[in-house]
């Protein structure tokens, strides 16, 4: 956010996004970020305090995780329905009861109906990389939402990576400030927001959000492109693949496992078998045409999803058998829950469930129920 | 002094809103925005005024309003002074307009967060004690004794005093008001505005409707408020507690006029019995209590060092 030129930040504190919040405090004490920084009681108050100072013209920041997430719930709505290109760090950490402290992603699809669009990373490159990327795609006329970056806590938060920190006029000539054309300061012209609507109009402001999200899609992979180009790091695609040339397997993974994916394909690949990695960037809006695409080559998708959906499934593996349900010719989709509340999820995992994909390929079997890895047997006394 | 003619003329509030006939907050509003001008933002949480300004794409007001959510309002507002700030943008008035359950109840962990950072804010608190606009439910600046529509034999608890609450915050101004003393609302708006930092003003607003009281009685029953003490009248300047005039010689309990006059005409208080009456001119008592400590000099100000 540095390096995108906020220009306010309202946070509170939550394990494990405060090394974010205090390196921030730490850049404006050393005048190396020009901002203002309001130290608010709670992320309900966080996210409010972002959504007056976007909704006043400037771009501002936040970061939490977990509970903080789910305080600030009401206001996530609130900045997306008023259309304000907020951006938010987000670093996933399990929900309580019980307590946890370690990564899963149920604090963010939590809020998958929202209207934020969700950035998922694998690195603490991707980390930064995204921001800056996020701030673009939000801001873009065509598209005026709320993006979250989200990253695996302790993981990704905690640990530390060799990273390449563009240079700060790079980032300007691909980041021009951000220069809303402001109703809310215009005392000529006033305006009033977010009033009262009437049933005869309230759809059409929802109908409203749906095509941004679905121009977000292309605005993604414009931006992907241009920051490919001018700072060599590749984010070609909303689903980049890794090793999916001739592959009849795909393991599907978002944030942090998508390292091991990647590594499990690496291993599976010795062994020559068909198998590749797709990690989907965004969550939302859902890549549904880049799975359909992609499901004209992969017979079979292995979902691996770090979050369950109480009473359904894991959400990424229910998307994105809803994404591919209107093909003539449907692939094997299967679902694997793994790594909630920080369990380790190993390469070996991986590779087991890929090989699992591959042998209800070979049999024909289709499986509609998901499978947990690594867990132990469980009894509700 | 200024007086009510004296103002400028220029509304901020165009004829025609959706308030009910005798509606304390509408007719405070008005008169408040002559004051406050054309360089004001108005954040409004949800309440009454979020209903009364009309619906899209149509509004009441001629100045810039920001409706957020219910417990938001004080920390949007901080979010567009900070904008304000670094934009470089002065002369502009950030008032909240906020209900007393916004204020005493749902919101008053972000009020009192904003107020701890001295945030340069006017809040206005219109106090019409209760959940109004969803139809009359008790709120934490419910008084004692008072029916509504969820607590049937009338409230058990007694309001929370939001002024004196306020005043553990160390900002600079603070108010209590009142409609049918125009003239000393006006005063106290207008000088709020000259204190750098968060000022609140705490503002009687009869609800007809709610309090189940003829509408033609709005300024009557203000007036009643506070001659029996019920809405003492104050400021508290730099930590100086001072009561304004009309309520200066009520520290004399004698000189209260008897509190069933004020609770008699309202049919919220209909079914309180002559026991629950003495436990409200007890309750008045205890509050004055506190205020007559208030008015002895000597109390330390902290204004200036934070």
């Amino acid at each position: 956010m540095k390096l995108s030129k906020v220009k306010v930040v309202a946070a509170y504190p939550i394990t494990p996004q405060t090394s974010v919040i205090e390196k921030i405090s730490e850049f404006i004490a050393n005048g190396d970020m020009k901002a203002e920084y309001i130290k608010v009681e709670s992320e309900h108050s966080a996210m409010s305090a972002c959504i007056g100072a976007s909704a006043a013209g400037t771009r501002s920041f936040t970061a939490t995780s977990s509970q903080g997430l789910l305080y600030m719930h009401e206001m996530l709505h609130w900045a997306s329905g008023s259309r304000l290109p907020i951006v938010m760090a987000q670093a996933n950490r399990a929900i309580a009861p019980p307590w946890s402290i370690w990564t899963d992603h149920n604090d963010s699809i939590s809020q998958r109906d929202t209207g934020w669009i969700q950035f998922y990373c694998e690195s603490n490159q991707d980390i930064l990389d995204t921001i800056v990327q996020a701030y673009k795609i939000a801001e873009n006329t065509g598209v005026m939402l709320p993006a979250m970056v989200c990253y695996d806590g302790f993981e990704l938060s905690h640990t530390s990576m060799p990273i390449e920190i563009p240079n700060q006029r790079d980032v300007d000539n691909f980041l021009p400030p951000y220069n809303q054309k402001n109703a809310l300061l215009d005392f000529e012209k006033p305006s009033a927001h977010g009033t009262l609507v009437s049933p005869a109009l309230y759809m059409e402001f929802r109908l409203l959000i749906q095509k941004a999200m679905e121009n977000a899609k292309k605005v993604i992979d414009e931006t992907a492109l241009d920051f490919s180009r001018q700072f060599g790091r590749d984010y070609d695609s909303q689903v980049q693949c890794y090793r999916c040339r001739d592959i009849d397997a795909a393991i599907v993974s978002m944030g942090a496992i998508s390292s091991e994916a990647k590594e499990a394909v690496d291993t599976l690949r010795k062994e020559k078998l068909p198998v590749g990695s797709l990690k989907l960037r965004v969550f939302r809006p859902f890549p549904a045409e880049a799975f359909q695409e992609l499901a004209k080559r992969v017979k079979v998708f292995v979902v691996i999803d770090r979050d369950i959906s109480f009473g359904m499934e894991g959400a990424l593996f229910t998307e994105i058998k809803s994404a591919l349900y209107h093909l003539e010719e449907k692939p094997l989709v299967l679902g694997f829950v793994a790594g909630l509340g920080g369990r380790d999820v190993r390469v070996r995992d991986l590779t087991r469930a890929a090989r699992k994909g591959l042998d209800a390929l070979k049999k024909g079997t289709r499986y509609p129920k998901e499978e947990w890895i690594a867990t132990k047997e469980v009894v509700e006394e | 002094m200024t007086w009510i003619k004296e103002l400028p003329k220029e509304e901020c509030i165009l004829p025609g809103t959706t308030s009910c006939i005798g509606c304390g907050a509408a007719l405070s509003l008005r008169l408040a925005l002559r004051i406050l001008g054309k360089r004001t933002i108005l954040i409004i949480p949800a309440n009454c005024t979020a209903i009364i300004q009309g619906s899209y794409p149509r509004t009441t007001f001629t100045i810039p309003v920001l409706n957020v959510a219910f417990a938001s309002s004080a920390a949007v507002a901080s979010g567009v002074l900070a904008a304000l700030r670094v934009r470089g943008i002065s002369n502009v008035n950030v008032v909240v307009w906020a209900g007393d359950g916004a204020t005493a109840d749902i919101g008053l962990s972000g009020l009192s967060s904003a107020a701890h950072r001295q945030e340069n804010m006017l809040y206005i608190c219109y106090d019409n004690e209760g959940y109004m606009n969803t139809g009359v439910q008790e709120s934490g600046a419910t008084p004692f004794g008072a029916l509504t529509a969820n607590s049937p034999g009338g409230k058990r608890f007694f309001k929370k005093n939001m002024p004196l609450i306020m005043n553990d915050h160390n900002i600079p101004y603070i108010a209590t008001a009142n409609i049918s003393y125009a003239q000393d609302f006006i005063m106290k708006v207008r000088k709020a505005l000259t204190y750098s930092g968060f000022k609140y003003i705490h503002l009687f607003s009869p609800c007809p409707p709610g309090w189940r009281l003829p509408a033609n009685e709005t300024v009557h029953i203000g007036r009643l408020a506070v001659e029996t003490g019920t809405w003492p009248l104050f400021e508290i300047e730099n930590g100086q507690f001072q009561l304004n005039a009309p309520s200066v010689n009520l520290l004399n309990k004698e000189k209260r006029k008897p509190i069933e006059e004020y609770l008699r005409i309202q049919e919220r208080y209909k079914q309180v019995t002559d026991e629950e009456i003495k436990i409200i001119e007890r309750w008045i008592d205890y509050e004055w209590a506190k205020y007559s400590e208030l008015q002895k000099p000597g109390i330390s100000q902290l204004q200036g060092q934070q």
